[in-house]
C-alpha cells in the first residue's frame, strides 16, 4: 500500500514546513508577504546596480575604462550600475598600499602562508596539529622578515604599507600580541597580590574605559616621548602599539569570564596533589578557562578587525585609508558607493569568517561537555 | 608509635566567625580515623586545614614533624605527602582517566611519562576500573569517578589519605563500590582520616572514632565505645538521629 513515493513525501515535509511557518495566521502571512516583496525589490536593485547592469572592465561599448568618465553610467546616466573599474585600476593599492610592485610577491607569499600559521590555533583535532602550531611561532618572524626585508631582500619601510596589508597586520600582530598579555591582565586581576591586582584593574578599566581613538592620538603623540631621543617608532608601530593594548583589555575580560566559570574544586584538587600556582593555572585552570572563553575572545577580535580602520585618521592607509585615497584621485572621484561596497565586502568577509568560527565552537563545547 | 599528623590548640576564623575551637588531634601512623558530626560543625575545615586548603589562625598543625605556617615550600612537600579526596570527585574534566591520575607524577616528582602512565594504570587496576583508562570523567558514573579520584590520590605515593564525605554525593548503589576501595586500603595499613556518616564503614575499619559539634571535637573513642556507650548527650542525639533515620 506504498502509494506515497519519496519525492511526494518530501514535497509533503516542504508544504507543512512553509504553512507552520510562514502562514500560521493571518498576521503571519501578510507579514510573510511583505517580506518577500521586501526581499524581492532590494535583491534585484543591489543585483542589477552590482553585477547585471555594472561594468567591470569594459563599458558597454566594449572600452577598457581607464577614468571614470568612460564608465557606462557616466555615458548614459540612469540606465547602467557600478562601475567595478576603479576596483581594477587600484587594485595593488587595494591589496600592498604603496608596496614597490616588483616586490610583491613578498606580500602575496605572507599572505598566502597565513591561513597555514592559524588553522593549527583554530582546529584541535587538525592531524598533525603539533607541527601547525611550531609554524604558528615561526610565522611571525618570517612575515616580519619577508615584509620588511634584511639579508638579501631590499627593505620596504612601513610607510609604503597600505591597504589589505596594513588591516591584516594590524588585525592579525594586534590580536596575536594582545593574546598573551590578556591572559597575564587576566590572571592579574584575580591575583591575591594587591599590588599586582589594582595594576591590572587600572589598566584594564583605563582602556576599556578610553575610545580607541584617543589611544591611537595618544600613541601617536606620546610614545616617541617616553622612548629615549633619536629612536622613533613609525607611525605603523605607534598604531600597533595602541591596537594591541586596546584588544588585550577587551580580551583580558572575556579570559577572566572564562577563569571565573571554573569551580574552586578544580583548583584545591590540583593543589591537594602538590601542583604550585603556574602548574594548577597551566595545566588545569588556563586549558579549561580558555575553552569556554573562546567565543567572546573571538567577538572582540571581529571587534578589533573593524576598528583598525581608525588608523586612518593617523595618516595610515589601511584599507578605507586606500579607498579614500582613490576617491580623491581626479581620475576616480564619485566612485562613492563602489569603493565602499568592496571595502565592506572585504570587511565582511574575514567578520563572517570569525563570526561563523564562534557560532562553531559554541556548537562544538556544547556537544564536548555533555 | 610514629605520630604523623598534630593538632594543637588549633582555631579558625571566618571573620567574624569561630568555625574551629581548641581542636587537639593526633594521628598515628596507620591509624584510621573517622569524623562525624552535624552539618556545619566543621569537620570540613579542619581536614582542610591539615592539607593547607584552609589556613588556620591559632594554634599549631604539625604533618610529618614540618609544621603549617605560610612557608611555600613546607606546604608544598606537605600536599605531597597528603592525599585528598573530595565529596564532589573534582577531576579535571578536560583530560582522560589516565591523565587525570598521571599528570601530578610528571609535574610534581618530575617522574617520565611512561613511568607515571604505568603507575596510573596499576592503581587504576587496583580501583578496578583499568579499562577505563582513555576515557573523560564526564562519561563515567559517579562510583568511578570518585574511585579515580581515590587512584589520582594514591598515585602520589601519600602517606596519608583524607576524605571528605567521599560517598555522600553518590547513588546509593555506587557507595558500595567506594567503600570497598576504601576499606581494601585500610587493610593495607594506609593512615586515613575519613569525614563520613556511613557508620556501617567506620565499625569496619575505624580505630578512633571523633564526633564534632558546633566547631569542637565533643568526643573521642574507639568504635566499640563510641557506638554503644556514648558518653556525651549530643554524640547521643546525633547517633540516635543517624542510625535510625
Ligand atoms: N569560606 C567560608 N566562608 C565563611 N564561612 C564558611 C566558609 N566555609 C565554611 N563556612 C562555615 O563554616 C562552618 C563549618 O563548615 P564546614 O564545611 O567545615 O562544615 P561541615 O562540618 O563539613 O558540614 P557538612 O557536613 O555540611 O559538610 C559552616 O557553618 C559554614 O557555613
Ligand atoms: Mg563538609
Amino acid at each position: 500500500m506504498t502509494t506515497f513515493s519519496n519525492q511526494s513525501l518530501m514535497r509533503n515535509k516542504y508544504y507543512n514546513w512553509i504553512i507552520k511557518n510562514l502562514f500560521s495566521s493571518w498576521v503571519n502571512s501578510l507579514m510573510t508577504v511583505v517580506a518577500i516583496i521586501f526581499i524581492y525589490e532590494v535583491g534585484t536593485f543591489f543585483l542589477n546596480w552590482a553585477i547585471f547592469g555594472a561594468d567591470f572592465r569594459t563599458n558597454f561599448q566594449g572600452e577598457i575604462i581607464s577614468d571614470r568618465t568612460l564608465c557606462s553610467k557616466n555615458i548614459m546616466p540612469g540606465e547602467y550600475g557600478a562601475c567595478w573599474a576603479i576596483i581594477y585600476a587600484r587594485w595593488d593599492q587595494f591589496m600592498y598600499g604603496f608596496y614597490p610592485i616588483e616586490q610583491v610577491w613578498r606580500v602575496n607569499f605572507v599572505y598566502a602562508l597565513l591561513p597555514l600559521a592559524i588553522i593549527g590555533i583554530l582546529f584541535d583535532k587538525l592531524p598533525y596539529r603539533k607541527y601547525f602550531i611550531y609554524f604558528t611561532f615561526i610565522y611571525p618572524f618570517l612575515a616580519y622578515f619577508m615584509l620588511y626585508g634584511g639579508p638579501g631582500l631590499s627593505v620596504v619601510g612601513t610607510n609604503k604599507w597600505g591597504g589589505l596589508l596594513v588591516t591584516l597586520f594590524l588585525g592579525v600582530t594586534g590580536i596575536g600580541l594582545a593574546f598573551p598579555l590578556s591572559i597575564i591582565l587576566a590572571l592579574g586581576r584575580r591575583s591575591k597580590m594587591p599590588i599586582v591586582k589594582s595594576l591590572c584593574v587600572v589598566f584594564i578599566e583605563f582602556i576599556r574605559g578610553v575610545p580607541l581613538i584617543t589611544l591611537l592620538f595618544t600613541a601617536n603623540v606620546m610614545l616617541p616621548l617616553f622612548l629615549p631621543d633619536g629612536v622613533n617608532p613609525d607611525n605603523l608601530l605607534r598604531a600597533l602599539v595602541a591596537v594591541t593594548l586596546f584588544q588585550s583589555a577587551y580580551m583580558a575580560e572575556a579570559i577572566r569570564g572564562g577563569l571565573q566559570a571554573i569551580p574552586r574544586g578544580q583548583i584545591e584538587a590540583a593543589q591537594s596533589l602538590g601542583l604550585n600556582y603556574w602548574q594548577t593555572t597551566r595545566k588545569i585552570i588556563l586549558p579549561q578557562a580558555l575553552k569556554i572563553a573562546i567565543p567572546p575572545i573571538v567577538n572582540t577580535c571581529i571587534g578589533l578587525f573593524k576598528d583598525t580602520s581608525l588608523v586612518l585618521i593617523i595618516g595610515l592607509f589601511d584599507l578605507l585609508g586606500i579607498g579614500r585615497a582613490a576617491l580623491a584621485d581626479m581620475t576616480w572621484t564619485k566612485l562613492y558607493y563602489e569603493v565602499y561596497v568592496f571595502i565592506s565586502l572585504v570587511f565582511f568577509i574575514f567578520c563572517f569568517g570569525m563570526s561563523r568560527y564562534s557560532l562553531y565552537l559554541e556548537k562544538k563545547l556544547k556537544t564536548d561537555n555533555s | 608509635m610514629e605520630q604523623v599528623i598534630q593538632l594543637e590548640k588549633v582555631n579558625k576564623w571566618y571573620d567574624d566567625f569561630h568555625v574551629l575551637k581548641d581542636i587537639d588531634l593526633s594521628v598515628q601512623r596507620g591509624q584510621k580515623i573517622v569524623v562525624c558530626g552535624p552539618s556545619g560543625s566543621g569537620k570540613s575545615t579542619m581536614i582542610r586545614c591539615i592539607n593547607r586548603l584552609e589556613a588556620h589562625q591559632k594554634g599549631q598543625i604539625v604533618v610529618h614533624g614540618t609544621e603549617l605556617t605560610n612557608d611555600l615550600k613546607n606546604i608544598d612537600m606537605i600536599r605531597k605527602n597528603v592525599g585528598m579526596v573530595f565529596q564532589q570527585f573534582n577531576l579535571f574534566p578536560h583530560l582522560s582517566v589516565i591523565d587525570n591520575i598521571s599528570l601530578a607524577p610528571i609535574w610534581v616528582k618530575k617522574m617520565p611519562k611512561k613511568e607515571a602512565e604505568d603507575i596510573a594504570m596499576s592503581y587504576l587496576e587496583k580501583v578496578k576500573i583499568p579499562e577505563q583508562a582513555q576515557k573523560f570523567p564526564g562519561q563515567l558514573s559517579g562510583g568511578q569517578q570518585q574511585r579515580v579520584a581515590i587512584a589520582r590520590s594514591l598515585a602520589m605515593n601519600p602517606d596519608i589519605m583524607l576524605f571528605d564525605e567521599p560517598t555522600s554525593a553518590l547513588d546509593p548503589e555506587m557507595i558500595k563500590e567506594v567503600l570497598d576501595v576504601m576499606i581494601q586500603l585500610a587493610e593495607e595499613g594506609m593512615t586515613m582520616l575519613v569525614v563520613t556518616h556511613e557508620m556501617g564503614f567506620a565499625k569496619t575499619v575505624a580505630d578512633q572514632m571523633i564526633f564534632m559539634d558546633e566547631g569542637r571535637i565533643i568526643e573521642q573513642a574507639t568504635p566499640d565505645e563510641f557506638f554503644n556507650n556514648p558518653k556525651s548527650d549530643r554524640t547521643k542525639l546525633f547517633l540516635s538521629q543517624i542510625l535510625n533515620h
